[in-house]
């Protein structure tokens, strides 16, 4: 059953706040990764294999590195639930 | 027509004793962080490092061999011409050929022990292991010396900011045998060539001569190695351990390979180990050492007394190739 957006938004949010600690409503769709949340690139992995468990999507390697923003990781979701 | 002689097999092998050299010069964040723009908190927060040691000018890799192996062979009961074979992990010994480990056995005293090098990366000591306890078990040798010994600092570029900055200098020996109970269990190791590219170095020595790059440096895809090392090391770490007939309960350790603090704790959970199994973590002091990794860590975690002789070690490495092998030993 496909999510909306705004589910993969706060399924995504509760993910980075398990990982980082940052509150889930700082995780906003134009906030970048790593500028805005400072989220560094091993804690992002660890957020990206476990959205892949949580949405059932596949998000190869070559994919994170384009998943600049919040919005850019919830349209990736989106567009490639099963 | 006859029969060809076999050997006579021995049931069981172990680990007799270890012996650790890591390079002389402990380097501190701040005094690489400089050419990689970065700093002391942002290296320990990433990695975990607070210093790593590395080989000055004048120790060689060999010189840390020599020593680790002296060590492991004064504390294994055995004489030096008693080994029959000598394996060196490496992957910074200088030359194609001779291998580092002929020169190392004659270094050691193992006269005429059969010797060759295992090019492995961060998985090669417990090749290492594996070759040993198959060699001592198929009867065809009673004593075998395996040696991780890395020199990296010959391969890293000061400003690379994927690998170098973790990278140190170490040899960690091992003295196997024939055993009355089991050792060492059944290993579990294999390669994913098809992600030959993620973890290696900027160039080939040919590219190098033909003047296409610069000096051949170790860098690596750091956020697709984690993942790797990781979720899919995970899974042969639970192998290992299923091979070996224990529980997670049954551990004593983990020497996972010393990759970054970050893998060993994000490995640590999803192995969901109980609380009384010891995380080693030498890498804190040491930096990542490839080869040499996990027996230092091993090492340390007797020396320091963290863990009991005769406890049990689920030890893994993985790194380039992909490359991986576990298997658990009984701690000497």
């Amino acid at each position: 059953m496909a999510l909306s957006e705004q589910d993969v938004l706060a399924g995504l949010a509760e993910l980075v706040n398990d990982e980082t600690g940052i509150a889930a409503d700082a995780v906003q769709m134009e906030k970048s990764f790593t500028d805005d949340l400072d989220i560094d690139s091993i804690s992002m992995m660890t957020i990206v294999v476990n959205a892949e468990d949580k949405f059932g999507v596949k998000i190869p390697d070559e994919e994170v590195k384009n998943l600049i923003t919040v919005a850019d990781a919830v349209n990736f979701i989106t567009s490639n639930q099963g | 027509m006859k029969s060809l002689k076999q050997n006579d097999p021995v049931q069981y092998s172990r680990i007799y004793s270890l012996g650790a050299s890591r390079g002389s010069s402990e380097v501190t964040n701040d005094e690489i962080a400089g050419p990689i723009d970065s700093s002391d908190e942002w290296i320990r927060q990433r990695t975990g490092i607070v210093t790593r040691m590395r080989a000055p000018e004048g120790q060689s890799l060999m010189d840390l061999a020599v020593e680790a192996s002296n060590e492991a062979i004064a504390k294994s009961g055995i004489e030096p011409s008693e080994i029959d074979a000598v394996i060196l992990a490496t992957i910074s010994f200088p030359y194609a050929t001779p291998s580092g480990a002929t020169m190392l056995a004659g270094e050691v005293g193992a006269t005429d022990a059969a010797a060759y090098d295992i090019s492995a990366a961060c998985a090669g000591y417990c090749y290492g292991i594996a070759q040993a306890d198959a060699l001592i078990r198929s009867g065809n040798s009673k004593y075998v010396l395996v040696v991780g010994g890395e020199k990296l600092s010959d391969f890293i570029s000061p400003t690379d900011r994927s690998i170098s900055f973790l990278l140190g200098d170490g040899a960690g020996a091992a003295i196997v045998g024939p055993s009355d109970h089991p050792g060492i269990s059944k290993t579990v190791w294999g390669s994913d060539g098809a992600n030959w590219d993620k973890v290696g170095m900027t160039g080939s020595i040919l590219d190098f001569r033909d003047g296409k790059t610069e000096w051949p440096t170790l860098v690596q895809e750091g956020q697709s190695v984690f993942r790797w090392a990781v979720w899919e090391m995970v899974k042969v770490a639970k192998d290992a351990l299923e091979a070996s007939g224990l529980e997670p309960e049954d551990l004593t350790a983990l020497v996972t390979h010393q990759a970054n603090v970050r893998i060993i704790d994000e490995f640590a959970k999803q192995l969901g180990l109980p609380e009384t199994v010891v995380v080693a973590k030498d890498i804190v002091e040491t930096g990542n050492t490839s080869a040499a990794s996990i027996p230092l860590a091993m090492h340390r975690l007797l020396a320091e007394d963290k863990v009991k002789s005769g406890g049990y070690a689920l030890q893994i490495g993985f790194g380039a190739g992909l490359a991986y092998a576990a298997q658990v030993v009984e701690l000497p």
